[in-house]
């Protein structure tokens, strides 16, 4: 989705540097360390929330006891989640509920029935209303030279037309810094969270750098685990103009183990890398035969496309 | 988190499901004061392990006398039991479940687990109980019948009904398969369990419904507020080094191959051992030492890596994101000195104050080797590994 109110400024998908955003979760200590790392950035943030500290002030910016007062007093439009696992689906129906556009929840930990009511929460909302989660259990979104909405390093990412979207935060710090390396920036970079119920799947991100103008390349970045990775691949194959690239971490995950990721365990079958590799390749999907060639497949692709 | 079939039984019977008289026991004499106990001349004694298939690999004994019953006790206690489940390592069964034995008429399956795609709970049946359902599912997919639950409503009557039409069962059952069923359904619910599988559902002579085996997974995630589930944990049944790191809030998995792996994230982590494995290596485990990676906790790291006596070379792949370069170089600086490591130890540092990061590594003086890139790590590290091999290999050639 584009914000159509940021016109006269670049566009890019989900944030851009004109987008207001808030910090659920602002006054604790990993809070304020992001949001100041944020605003460092350059992303617009306008306030933030701590239930029961509103009226205060934090970084020199305005706390709030809801998300509504904030959406109504500084116009949030985003909204970032730091708040801990116990409380953090609260969080995120509560932004939806206030009218924010697009919500990354950060925590890892969150128990899968809440995200299960979370999910169920957002389908109510009509399609055009209903705010886009990307997370749980996620590095954020990063449009670099524009805005971070996340809590990566900003300076790896250098500004370009390649859409990234994938499970891990590391990884795809590595297929940043694999890119500039090669001279190659990035259009905007989306993290879906290692999570098995997330906000955002591969799919609906790919869907999102179809339409934008800027992306002419997408880099997916999944795992072992769960039926997103092929979903993403059927999708590409019927809808897709734009090449897509993937790479699968977890070749050598045994099955049946939790890798980490509470979403990376392989339970039925497809779900291996070498499956899921199989199954992308057949689909038209470029593969990296390994996690140290993503930035030169990029790159040859990218050649090609010239 | 898995619990044991006993602990699972006690908890359905709690919401109404049916099981068969049982009783715990830690000794071959207590096994036979269970029997007594539940009277009767046929009993099964099963061994408690967090694995499935135990049938195959012996673990459940019919027996007929109580000498029978202690016999069965006897060999199981202490015994390592292996199923496809458990891998090669197997799994020690340290308690066994005395059941009284069940005039079984029908073997029939059902499970509920959460469905990815669906994004909800999907219950899972079929008349065709007793053998492994993704053996069913390739061979008679059509007898496995499948029923989304909505979430916010939860599992309904009807839906219950239709199940228990598709498992086959008669009328005069329905409402004891109603109340099965849903019984399991809220156990799932309001345990925050993950997968419940009963496996066989069976159908008595008298046409009772029992349910004569319960395996149920829980959300690690949910166990915050599920104390009670929490204290079910049975230490034995899971590897000591990952219990040892859970404890201080890392992610470890015991592996195979012999190159020691410290990486922080998930997806960072799997792809290095890929990484390692494209190299000619083999990873000796997973592990994530996630954000926030301080000195103190980066020793533990280099300790529980290094518990591992097979291990052959040790690599560090950190890419510092919320973690900064010199943090880490320092912490492994620490833990090199105070550990007295006896293996090569690779290095590949990157993101955040990188430079420093190394420069403090190149003036500890130390023997470590460092790479810029993953791929040069995963090959320095194959490298330093085969050659530890081969040293080793001479001095035991020297020795004998």
């Amino acid at each position: 989705m584009k914000w159509s109110q940021n016109k006269g400024n670049t566009v890019a998908i989900l944030i851009n540097e004109t987008t207001r955003i808030i910090v659920q979760g602002f006054t604790g200590k990993i809070g304020t360390f992001h949001a100041q790392d944020m605003i460092n950035y350059g992303s617009n943030v306008v306030g933030g929330i701590t239930p029961g500290k509103g009226g205060q002030q934090h970084l020199g910016l305005p706390v709030f006891n809801t998300v509504k007062e904030a959406v109504q007093q500084v116009g949030a439009e985003a909204s970032i989640i730091f708040v801990p696992p116990a409380f953090a689906a609260d969080s995120i129906m509560e932004a939806a509920d206030a009218g924010i556009k697009y919500c990354v929840a950060i925590t890892d930990g969150i128990p899968t029935q809440d995200m299960m009511t979370v999910k169920n929460f957002l389908r109510r909302f009509p399609e055009k209303e209903r705010m886009i989660l990307t997370g749980p259990n996620c590095a954020g979104t990063i449009s670099p030279g524009r805005a971070m909405l996340g809590i990566m390093p900003g300076h790896i990412y250098m500004q370009g037309r390649v859409g990234i979207v994938g499970r891990s935060g590391t990884l795809g710090y590595e297929a940043a810094d694999q890119m500039k390396a090669l001279g190659i920036g990035i259009s905007t970079s989306v993290g879906i969270g290692g999570d098995p119920i997330n906000g955002s799947s591969h799919r609906d991100i790919l869907k999102i750098f179809e339409e934008d103008s800027e992306t002419r390349i997408v880099l997916m970045i999944g795992e072992i685990g769960g039926p997103q990775e092929v979903e993403a691949g059927i999708f590409a194959k019927e809808n897709m103009g734009k090449p897509l690239i993937a790479y699968i971490a977890g070749l050598t995950a045994p099955e049946g183990r939790r890798m980490g990721h509470a979403g990376a365990i392989i339970s039925s079958a497809g779900e291996s890398a070498a499956e899921k590799v199989a199954i992308l390749r057949d689909l038209g999907v470029t593969i990296c035969p390994t996690p140290a060639a993503m930035g030169t497949t990029v790159a040859e692709v990218l050649r090609r496309l010239a | 988190m898995d619990i044991h079939e006993y602990q699972a039984k006690e908890i359905l019977a709690e919401y109404g499901v049916k099981i068969a008289e049982g009783g715990l026991a830690y000794s071959p004499e207590e096994a036979v004061q269970r029997a007594r106990e539940i009277g009767g001349n046929i009993w099964v004694v099963k061994a408690q392990i967090h694995s499935g298939a135990r049938g195959k690999a012996g673990g459940i004994k019919i027996c007929r006398s109580h000498d029978e019953v202690k016999a069965a006790a006897e060999e199981l206690l202490g015994k390592k039991l292996i199923t496809h489940q458990t891998g090669p390592a197997g799994k020690v069964c340290s308690r066994v479940y005395v059941e009284a034995g069940t005039d079984i008429a029908k073997e029939l399956y059902l499970c509920f687990l959460l469905d990815r795609s669906h994004e909800r709970i999907v219950m899972v049946g079929s008349a065709q109980g007793g053998m492994e359902i993704e053996k069913l599912a390739e061979t008679n997919p059509e007898a496995i019948k499948k029923i989304y639950i909505e979430p916010a409503v939860g599992l309904q009557d009807f839906q219950a009904r239709k199940m228990a039409f598709a498992l086959g069962l008669e009328t005069a059952q329905l409402n004891q398969a109603v109340k099965t069923i849903k019984g399991c359904y809220r156990a799932l619910r309001d345990l925050d369990a993950n997968m419940l599988e009963i496996n066989p559902l069976v159908t008595t002579s008298t046409g009772e419904l029992i349910a004569l085996d319960a395996k149920m997974g829980f959300d690690d995630n949910a166990l915050f507020r599920r104390h009670k589930i929490a204290e079910l944990r049975d230490k034995t049944q899971v590897d000591p080094r990952e219990v040892a790191a859970a404890e201080h809030g890392l992610s470890y998995i015991g592996l195979d191959g012999d190159i020691g792996c410290m990486i922080n994230g998930a997806g960072l982590a799997m792809a290095t051992m890929d990484m390692i494995q494209l190299a000619g290596g083999e990873p000796a485990n997973f592990l994530d030492v996630g954000g926030g990676a301080s000195a103190e906790r980066t020793e533990k790291a280099f300790r529980l890596v290094l518990a591992d006596k097979g291990v052959k070379a040790m690599l560090v792949n950190i890419f510092a994101g919320i973690n900064r370069c010199d943090w880490i170089a320092e912490g492994v600086v620490h833990a090199v000195k105070n550990i007295d490591m006896k293996i090569p130890l690779i290095v590949r540092l990157s993101g955040t104050n990188v430079k420093e990061g190394r420069r403090i590594i190149a003036e500890s003086g130390l023997p470590i080797i460092m790479a810029e890139t993953l791929a040069e790590a995963a090959e320095k590290a194959v490298q330093a590994r085969n050659e530890m091999v081969a040293k080793q290999g001479e001095h035991s050639g020297n020795s004998n």
